[in-house]
């Protein structure tokens, strides 16, 4: 077997063991999902009422995607802080496994994970009033391109949790940065309304990108004083997204299985 | 070097963590199919060898080879010839015991099939059939252990480490561990086992290597070195202080061993032959007059060995102070019949003495004398050799 395909299937394994855990631990799968639901509720009704009402609804919900696959990334951060200090991947670094199969596996869970959060999501949106009309390819395509952002993101998160010297600082820093990270963005406001430096942040922002990518592929026009704004990133949101969802998976995977092999060095 | 007649060598391991040097030169040399004991008291550098032999953890000098392979140069040659149980059970909380050893065997590249049958073949050998299909967070100690032990053996390996492996048991665990390594000797496997017990490394050690801040201080079958530390020891207690010098001298003209006080009128000495001694220091010490409080003959400790290969107590190199007993752990020869001790263990060869004295399952010193006080004329030499706090992990 090719070293890339033993990976692979060893990933899978780690990937059965790790959703195996998730679903004897209901109470850490309930709060993965009612993070975006209150967002969901929070953002729609608090704050929709002022800006824009039901069509502010209908904008909404591209950005919730965005931002609740980005959190995800903090369940990667945790899983792989725990699997370290517990002794397991002691365990599994004794064992002839590529070295780059558990962080692999536990991106893969969680990746699956952030597919059950989507889902969840999206049929809440349904409920606020998120409606779509976009061909069914079109509105797949923009289920995909959140979900490889959800990747990527979750190579961030395993490097913070093998980075972390605790459980607890794996479990704080894991989610601290999550929050400038997805409100410096347009997914529920429009940057135009940022202060300069702000904005172009906010405009070069992958989060905006992948909101903005799929706004654009569920038809989702944003309402009169929501627009994105008009840099380059915002143009080509769908490029550009993927882009960044590619750059981030390669660099964070380097840095991720570096990180791991570092153990062995103390 | 590459040598087929011995299954772990290692030559002038080193590594240090910041400023503190774990591995000061390790040497070792495991022949194929025997068992050795690495002895040793907490923050030795026990564990931090285990995990460079195990390739968790990179030397910074010397070179090391298990099962033909170098740890360093093919660590994945190694990983597959080696099976590991650590110091804390690396098994996964939530996973049922079936299922443990099911991801460890898929792990090693076995087919789902395969995988199952030989989790199912564990399972029964280490008798945990009954907790197969219960999550691993509700095991006790020792069946965690006893899982952690059999993910170890998933893959047949020739080669197997475990560190500590009974740490933490208790006395009905420890025997079964003993049981599995004894079974895997008799299968032709090699291991190296750490251990703070000298019992231990007795009973299952072809040769013990004795470490002492990252050096191996000794080495040599467990009857030569006990041969080094002494047999068994002899402790009285003497309570009154005018008869002390009178205890010492006793027990000195037993030979060839120096006796040495202890606190709170402990005089110890050790013994090539335990029972024999035991038989003519009783009468001498009445002729002299002197008054016992209690009278015990036990394995040498760890602390003992240390004295006698090193030249100082366990503890003594951890930098704890020696006499750290609490005073209520020394009844001070409060209800023993002063001078009326029972006789002990019976007059066997002397060879195998040690191992009745302290039957399977009880690596720490067990008073061979009236039950009840005597184990406290002990228990302060206990506590000293668990006093050291840092372990080496990492």
């Amino acid at each position: 077997m090719s070293a890339l395909a033993l990976a692979g299937r060893d990933a899978g394994i780690i990937a059965w063991r790790n959703l195996l855990n998730l679903g004897r631990t209901p109470g850490s799968v309930i709060a993965a999902l009612v993070q975006p639901l209150m967002f969901v509720l929070l953002l729609a009704y608090v704050f929709g009422g002022s800006l824009g009402g039901d069509d502010y609804r209908v904008y909404l919900m591209g950005g919730i995607f965005a931002q609740a696959v980005t959190f995800n990334a903090a369940f990667t951060a945790l899983g792989l802080a725990n699997d370290m200090h517990k002794g397991l991947v002691d365990r599994f670094r004794s064992l002839p496994t590529p070295r780059s199969s558990v962080v692999l596996g536990r991106t893969l869970s969680d990746l699956t994970m952030s597919t059950v959060t989507l889902t969840v999501t999206a049929l809440c949106g349904l409920l606020v009033g998120w409606r779509t009309d976009a061909p069914a390819h079109h509105v797949l395509l923009g289920f995909v391109v959140i979900l490889l952002f959800a990747f990527a993101m979750s190579w961030v998160g395993a490097t913070i949790g093998l980075t972390a010297r605790s459980v607890e600082v794996a479990q704080s820093a894991g989610l601290i940065w999550l929050f400038p990270v997805t409100f410096v963005s347009s997914a529920f406001v429009s940057p135009t309304a940022m202060p300069g430096p702000l904005r172009t942040v906010a405009e070069w922002n992958p989060v905006s990108a992948t909101a903005t990518a799929a706004r654009d592929l569920f038809g989702n026009v944003p309402p009169a004083g929501l627009g994105p704004g008009d840099a380059w990133p915002v143009r080509n949101a769908l490029p550009y997204s993927l882009l960044c969802s590619a750059l981030i998976t390669v660099v964070f995977m380097a840095l991720a299985v570096r990180r791991y092999r570092r153990i062995t060095r103390g | 070097m590459p040598d087929q007649s011995h299954a772990i060598t290692a030559e002038g391991l080193t590594r240090s963590f910041g400023d503190r040097r774990a591995l000061d030169g390790v040497d070792l040399a495991v022949p194929t199919g025997t068992v050795l004991g690495l002895l040793g008291p907490n923050g030795a550098g026990k564990t931090t060898t285990v995990r460079v032999l195990a390739t968790l953890l990179l030397p910074d000098g010397g070179t090391a080879r298990v099962a033909g392979h170098d740890v360093v140069r093919e660590p994945d040659a190694v990983r597959r010839r080696i099976g590991l149980s650590g110091q804390y059970a690396a098994v996964d909380e939530k996973l049922t015991g079936r299922e443990n050893l099911y991801l460890v065997a898929r792990l090693y590249g076995m087919r789902r099939a395969e995988a199952r049958r030989r989790a199912g073949e564990l399972l029964v050998r280490f008798r945990l059939e009954e907790f197969a299909d219960r999550p691993s967070g509700s095991f006790s100690g020792g069946t965690r252990r006893r899982l952690d032990l059999a993910g170890a053996l998933v893959a047949r390996p020739p080669v197997v480490v475990l560190d500590e492996p009974t740490t933490g048991l208790d006395p009905r665990g420890r025997a079964d561990t003993w049981d599995s390594v004894r079974e895997l000797v008799a299968e032709g496997t090699t291991v190296l086992l750490t251990t703070q017990y000298l019992e231990e490394a007795d009973q299952l050690a072809d040769a013990v290597c004795v470490i002492d801040r990252g050096r191996v201080v000794a080495r040599g079958t467990a009857s030569e070195l006990k041969a080094r530390v002494g047999g068994e020891r002899l402790s009285v207690v003497v309570p009154d202080a005018a008869h002390r010098v009178a205890a010492h001298a006793v027990l000195s003209a037993l030979g060839p061993h120096t006796p040495e006080a202890g606190e709170r009128g402990l005089v110890s000495v050790a013994t090539d032959d335990g029972p024999a001694a035991l038989e003519q220091a009783l009468p001498r010490l009445r002729a002299a007059g002197v008054a016992l409080g209690e009278v015990t003959l036990a394995p040498p400790t760890l602390d003992d060995a240390f004295l006698a290969l090193t030249g100082r107590t366990g503890t003594a190199a951890a930098g704890t102070a020696g006499d750290g007993a609490p005073a209520q752990d020394d009844p001070a020869g409060g209800d023993a019949p002063p001078g009326a001790p029972e006789p002990v263990t019976p007059p066997t060869a002397s060879g195998t003495a040690p191992r009745h004295a302290a039957p399977v399952g009880t690596p720490p010193p067990v008073p061979t004398g009236p039950p009840g006080p005597a184990r406290h004329a002990h228990r302060p030499r206990r506590s000293r050799t668990v006093g050291r706090g840092t372990g080496d992990r990492r």
